[in-house]
């Protein structure tokens, strides 16, 4: 007795000490991340940074202007989630409304597959196959582009996207689905203003997962945005080469000497990033949260 | 049966819980003592591996180099690692490698910054490397001068036409920061100003590469062993008003205005097995391995 409770404490522990960890590797990490972004302020001005529509971190004086690169990040995201979230709702309601059992149980996993290719492939297949395409479709000057990069992250979407409103759509209890074919209404009616206004919830919070991973995304982008630092118009912009944040630490993280304002400047690019990631996924989690609620009351 | 399954789950727990334990203490323990076995031969106390570490340029020399020392000393180790010039002299002056990569000088910043840290570095040419002016093989151009590839590179010039091609918009390339042919072409070309800010800018050489090929309006500019039937390399005036084509002869000889020099960096004169290794590339065998890698000697 006692020592099955023994035995029960450490086991216990032993796990508790594992979540701990966890969480302590993140706050870890935050504070070395913030510590060092702060630390550009005190040798350059926060708003410049914010406000300034130059990055030129290795001339002299330097300029590190956070905006070409949060737009380009921007950009980048919205044309990846403009063409991810209709295919992805499509794909979602297909399996869980319209495909057979079979079916589904061959798409689903195919689409998981989708998640697991190294984003070097993705990037390296952009370059060679997606960028000449584009170039000679829209005769451009270059096909690396924002385009590019937002078709490559749209498709990196897909399986979050896809598999979280899967989810969504098919909690949508029975009985509201039945209840709206008993009234006389087609399929299409039930699909159309019944099953995806009750998920609807659970689908934001799918987009809102799939921005988070399209704006972390780093290897695909640097390869097939162009890396051009400055700030894009809309919408013509997607059609030129771009910047984004995550390209922009990873280009330059190499050559620059530690502690110095370029190191530091990078950092605060870092911390940018991870609050807009932060953020996103505390929304996606929030509607989540919201949508299991109201469905409790649903059924 | 249900206590069982629980004590069964129990034990392997804590077998996973040791397992992973006892592995992570042997791994620092066993690193730890190689590591000084192989670092220091009995009695000389010379290190018996070194790291080399720098300019992606140098890169393909350095590995050739290694391969070839170590096939001749078995015994000793040399480690080659990439990741751009500046890289590699940062790691030198923080005491992590012992020859230092870079296909550009050291600059004064660095020098000063390795002199508080007790590091004196020490730069051995090993070879010359040319920079050639890459263009798409279908672009009439075939030629500029530095005031036209300054003015194409700065923002200044903008369409082919301007040069003497079709009416086509240019598009630039160029490398990122942390190349140390970034630095090179900023020096030699753009005297110290800045790139246009809308030029792509490109993580490797292969990237450079594989952009000009498909991309008639494109220029961009890689180490000379880069070049291939996929681009077109441009004859070029450096203010001499002779246009030099990017051929080995032209680059041997001087006349070509972007050829440079690609160093190793010490920290103080090379002794023990740096030394070693550095004369080795030094020597006449060494030196022929530059050759066929594409770069030109350092001794002709």
């Amino acid at each position: 007795m006692t020592t099955g409770h023994y035995r029960e404490k450490v086991i216990e522990s032993l796990l508790y000490l594992s979540g701990v960890t966890a969480v302590i590797i993140l706050f870890l990490i935050c504070i070395f991340l913030f510590k060092d972004g702060l630390a550009l302020f005190q040798k350059y001005p926060l708003v410049e940074f914010l406000t300034g529509t130059k990055w030129y971190p290795t001339s002299e004086p330097h300029q590190f202007g956070l905006l070409p690169l949060l737009f380009g990040s921007m950009i980048v995201t919205f044309g990846a989630i403009v063409l991810s979230v209709p295919l992805g709702i499509v794909v979602a309601i297909y399996i869980s409304e319209l495909a057979g059992a079979k079916e589904a149980e061959v798409l689903k996993p195919l689409i998981e597959i989708l998640a697991g290719i190294p984003s070097v492939v993705y990037g390296f297949f952009g370059l060679v196959v997606l960028v000449p395409l584009l170039q000679n479709t829209f005769d451009l000057p270059t096909g690396q582009n924002a385009l590019a990069g937002s078709i490559m992250l749209g498709i990196m979407a897909l399986p979050t996207i896809i598999s979280i409103s899967e989810d969504a759509i098919s909690s949508v209890p029975r009985a509201i689905k039945e209840g709206s074919l008993a009234l006389g209404s087609t399929e299409w009616q039930t699909i159309n203003k019944v099953i995806i206004p009750a998920a609807l919830s659970g689908i934001s919070a799918a987009v809102m997962l799939g921005i988070g991973r399209a704006i972390g995304e780093t290897m695909t982008v640097l390869m097939v945005t162009g890396n051009t630092a400055v700030i894009p118009g809309f919408p013509e912009g997607l059609f030129a080469p771009v910047r984004t944040m995550t390209a922009t630490v990873a280009l330059e993280m190499g050559e620059v000497p530690q502690g110095s304002e370029h190191f530091y400047a990078l950092f605060a690019i870092g911390s940018v990033l991870f609050i807009t990631t932060f953020i996103t996924n505390i929304i996606a989690e929030y509607i989540k949260r919201k949508y299991r609620f109201n469905l409790g009351s649903g059924q | 049966m249900f206590k069982r399954t629980k004590l069964y789950k129990t034990f392997i727990l804590i077998t996973v819980f040791l397992v992973v334990g006892f592995t992570f203490a042997g791994i620092g323990c066993v690193d730890k003592s190689t590591e000084d076995a192989s670092n220091v031969s009995e009695g000389t106390g010379v290190k018996q591996s070194i790291i080399v570490k720098g300019s992606d340029t140098v890169l393909p020399l350095s590995q050739a180099e290694a391969e070839d020392f170590m096939l001749k000393n078995a015994d000793k180790s040399i480690t080659v690692i990439g990741g751009g010039s500046g890289v590699g002299i940062a790691a030198l002056i923080d005491g992590e490698v012992e020859i230092a990569m870079a296909s550009r000088s050291m600059k004064d910043s660095e020098i000063e910054e390795a002199k508080q840290k007790g590091i004196n570095p020490v730069e051995t040419t090993i070879g010359w490397d040319g920079i050639a002016v890459v263009v798409n093989p279908e672009n009439p151009v075939s030629q500029l001068t530095f005031t036209q590839l300054k003015a194409i590179y700065d923002g200044n010039i903008s369409n082919w036409k301007d040069v003497g091609g079709e009416d086509r918009k240019i598009t630039v390339i160029s490398r990122d920061s942390s190349s140390g042919t970034y630095e090179y072409f900023k020096e030699e070309v753009l005297l110290k100003s800045e790139y246009r800010q809308d030029a792509l800018v490109q993580p490797a050489t292969g990237a450079i590469v594989q952009e000009v090929a498909q991309n008639k309006g494109a220029i961009g500019y890689i180490g000379y062993a880069y070049v291939d039937n996929s681009v077109k390399a441009l004859a070029l005036d450096g203010g001499e008003g002779i246009f030099v084509p990017a051929t080995q002869e032209k680059i041997l000889s001087g006349e070509y205005p972007l050829a440079r020099q690609l160093f190793y960096y010490t920290n103080g004169e090379p002794h023990g097995l740096v030394k070693e290794f550095v004369d080795y590339v030094m020597s006449a065998e060494g030196q022929s391995i530059v050759s066929e890698v594409g770069y030109f000697p350092a001794i002709q």
